[in-house]
């Protein structure tokens, strides 16, 4: 993992010391809350319906277990005993005192960790793949690039002042689990044929109002040009994007207005002029990737006694096993998936324990390294086989081993309504009410991979234009009214959901879900996802079912 | 008057403004350097400059540096305005003066100026503030030096940390 040297150190200290200074100005009342909400934004403190929500920047989903242990004494000492994983890798404390902000800032920067960039129209956490580092799949160790891309958008002097956020993701495996075709710029690690490091670069997806897929407007980029082209794209769209309307300023409004070659060739025309005098020396690459330098992983044999025999002897183990454990690329390792999402829990929670569970955990048998994950789960990359017995049972008696890794209870949900200034309707109880329809792990697995997906508003936060179910709530009249998409995907073969009919009220959704999955299960034809039978069937059978029912 | 302020020496000062900011629709200009909108500055720049008055001239953030490319020899100084604090459209109008036009003459941040933002708009190549929120040169001086280090090359030629990790 990359350690901070003094220099990465200073930026945190110094950041801490002007909040502090801003949050002193403040408290004295030399400045109204007018004038303090952009100062605030900007080291991601939101006031929300309650109280001030603090994000921390978990920067590409990476923890040590020091840090995370600080995030549990965090939410312990300033919050209520517990703290919210986002579907951007961050972690949202939701019930912040004001005058407390500073000395949380301090203890973050202590342990390397902070707010900046959280909020605000500047370039925020870079988002990768939560299995870099441990899957055989991956072309590259796409954290060094991460990493990189955190330092160079820190602070960014011409780019802070965007029209709006602007999202970055980077995965270096073909099977994208960062939903890189739906940020503002999306980077897929490539080959050229002669072997030579490079990125797809694909600009302009996003969701909220108006989704869309980014299209590629670069096959091949050469790796170390990396940050002369982004440069190049920020430049076109800090001066381009529109400013008029907060609605339409995110860049896939500026690609789509402008065709996907028009902005190309903008780019490239711009590109050509900055030449490479803004791209990262090769040495400072090999000192970040010297970080990411693969563990010192133990020659192991590929089969696991110890494993094989806990998985015959315990069926719940063998069930998490199947669901939450994923093949590591050295032998007799694995990766585990750790479940936020228990039946009945708020799906990204965790408690301050069960950080710490996490923390130790990752520290005694998974080399130190925790990973978040924008499907709000946690990882442990690296777990020897040997180790998966007591791993699972300390993950269990801590409530982190529900077996339902992209199963249909692993909800992605966004605060919603229990929390948020900006919703139409909650998110987590309709999550919750739906896990519980699925309580059991039998009928879960038969049904397979689901993604639901849950947004309380327009806003998408909850992603639910990409769902495999997506449920967006809406305001009619008062109430809280939720309205169904199909077909959604935010992986390699990203979509948009298809509308399925009007809206469904409160307490007719999870029947609806059921019902969706009812006919899945009548109509897919062998080894088909809910996503394939989808895409066989098209909306009528399903939405026949769903409105037959309401009717 | 609005406080005016001018990085000399590295060190942020109240200074005083040889020049006045000229409306559109004034005929009568006051003596000393004035500044000008780019419309202005295209009708009536080279009469003004030949009578022997320093110009300078201000663009608003829709306005690109671009258009000032043949003239910059003879400006004194840019003004860059800000509507908004969160219009970022000047600070790569600024970057570009600088690194790619090659402007040595003052660069002014005008309008919706924050002492928030002294940062970035040094190490984007401002050199002079007019700032909006009553804040004074001492203030300004402290939030200029707040960051002992910087990631990126920009246009004020400070050492990232990738270079001075190399040394
Ligand atoms: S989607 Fe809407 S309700 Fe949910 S967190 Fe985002 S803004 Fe709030």
């Amino acid at each position: 993992m990359y350690q901070y040297d003094t220099i990465d150190k200073a930026m945190l200290e110094d950041r801490a010391a002007e909040f502090r200074g801003q949050v002193a100005r403040r408290l004295a009342g030399e400045i109204t809350e007018d004038q303090f909400k952009p100062i605030r934004l900007m080291n991601g403190l939101y006031l929300q319906l309650h109280a001030y929500m603090l994000r921390v920047a978990i920067p590409y989903g990476t923890l040590n277990p020091t840090q995370l242990r600080k995030l549990a004494w965090i939410a312990r000492t300033y919050d209520k005993g517990y703290g919210h994983f986002t579907t951007r890798t961050n972690l949202q404390f939701h019930w912040i005192k004001l005058a407390d902000t500073p000395e949380i800032l301090d203890q973050l920067a202590s342990v390397d960790l902070h707010a900046i960039q959280t909020s605000g129209n500047c370039i925020r956490n870079v988002t990768s793949d939560p299995y870099a580092g441990a899957t055989a799949e991956e072309l590259d160790d796409p954290r060094v690039w991460a990493e990189a891309m955190r330092q160079w958008s820190t602070f960014h002097p011409e780019f802070s002042f965007l029209p709006r956020k602007f999202k970055i993701a980077i995965t270096a495996a073909p099977k994208d689990r960062t939903a890189a075709k739906v940020h503002d710029i999306g980077l897929v690690l490539r080959r050229a044929r002669d072997g030579a490091l490079g990125f797809e670069v694909m600009v302009g997806g996003g969701l909220g109002r108006t989704p869309y897929v980014g299209p590629t407007i670069r096959e091949f980029l050469p790796a170390n040009r990396l940050f002369s082209y982004l440069e190049a794209i920020l430049r076109v769209y800090n001066r381009h994007g529109r400013r008029d309307n907060a609605f339409k300023a995110r860049i896939k409004i500026l690609v789509a207005a402008l065709g996907k070659e028009e902005f190309a060739r903008q780019v490239e025309a711009e590109w050509a002029k900055i030449g490479d005098s803004t791209d990262l020396p090769d040495t400072e690459l090999a000192r970040i990737r010297g970080a990411f330098a693969p563990k010192s992983f133990e020659t192991l044999p590929a089969r696991s006694e110890a494993f094989e025999t806990a998985k015959a002897a315990d069926p719940a183990f063998a069930r998490f096993v199947r669901n939450n454990v994923k093949p590591h690329k050295k032998p007799g390792y694995a990766i585990v998936d750790v479940s936020l999402k228990a039946i009945g829990d708020t799906p990204g929670d965790a408690s301050a324990e069960q950080m710490e569970v996490v923390a130790d955990l990752a520290e005694r048998y998974g080399q130190g390294d925790v990973r978040v994950t924008h499907e709000q789960n946690l990882v442990l990359p690296h777990v020897k086989l040997d180790d998966l017995p007591v791993v699972h049972a300390a993950l269990a008696a801590a409530g982190l081993a529900t077996p339902n890794i992209n199963l249909i209870s692993d909800i992605i949900a966004c605060p919603g309504l229990d929390y948020c200034a900006l919703a139409n309707a909650r998110a987590i109880p309709i999550a919750q009410h739906i896990a519980e329809k699925f309580r059991d792990q039998e009928r879960a697995e038969r049904v397979g991979e689901l993604k639901i997906k849950i947004s309380g508003c327009i806003n998408a936060c909850g992603h639910h234009h990409v769902g495999h179910i997506g449920i967006l709530g809406v305001d009619k009249k008062g109430e809280e009214f939720y309205q169904l998409t199909l077909g959604g995907s935010g992986a390699e073969d990203a979509t948009v959901g298809q509308i399925l009919g009007p809206a469904l009220p409160y307490d007719r959704v999870a029947d609806a879900v059921d019902t969706l999955v009812d006919v899945y299960l009548r109509e897919r034809q062998g080894d088909e996802r809910f996503l394939d039978t989808f895409r066989r069937t098209g909306t009528a059978p399903f939405k026949e079912a769903v409105y037959a029912d309401v009717h | 008057m609005p406080t005016y302020i001018r990085i000399e020496d590295g060190r942020a000062r109240l200074a005083e403004d040889a020049f006045s900011h000229v409306a559109d629709d004034i005929a009568d200009l006051e003596t000393g350097g004035v500044i000008l909108s780019l419309a202005r500055f295209e009708a009536e720049g080279d009469r003004l400059i030949s009578e022997g008055r320093r110009v300078g001239v201000r663009l608003a953030s829709d306005e690109q540096v671009e258009a000032l490319a043949y003239d910059l020899p003879r400006i004194s100084l840019v003004a860059l305005d800000f509507p908004k604090f969160r219009d970022g459209r000047a600070y790569t109008n600024a970057r570009l003066l600088r690194e790619r036009l090659g402007f040595k003459g003052e660069v002014r941040a005008v309008g919706d100026v924050l002492r928030e933002q002294a940062g970035f708009m040094l190490r984007v190549g401002f050199d002079a503030f007019e700032p909006a929120d009553g804040s004074n040169a001492q203030e300004w001086d402290a939030a200029l030096r707040r960051y002992r280090h910087v990631y990126q090359r920009a246009a004020d030629g400070r050492a990232p940390a990738f270079a001075e990790r190399e040394r």
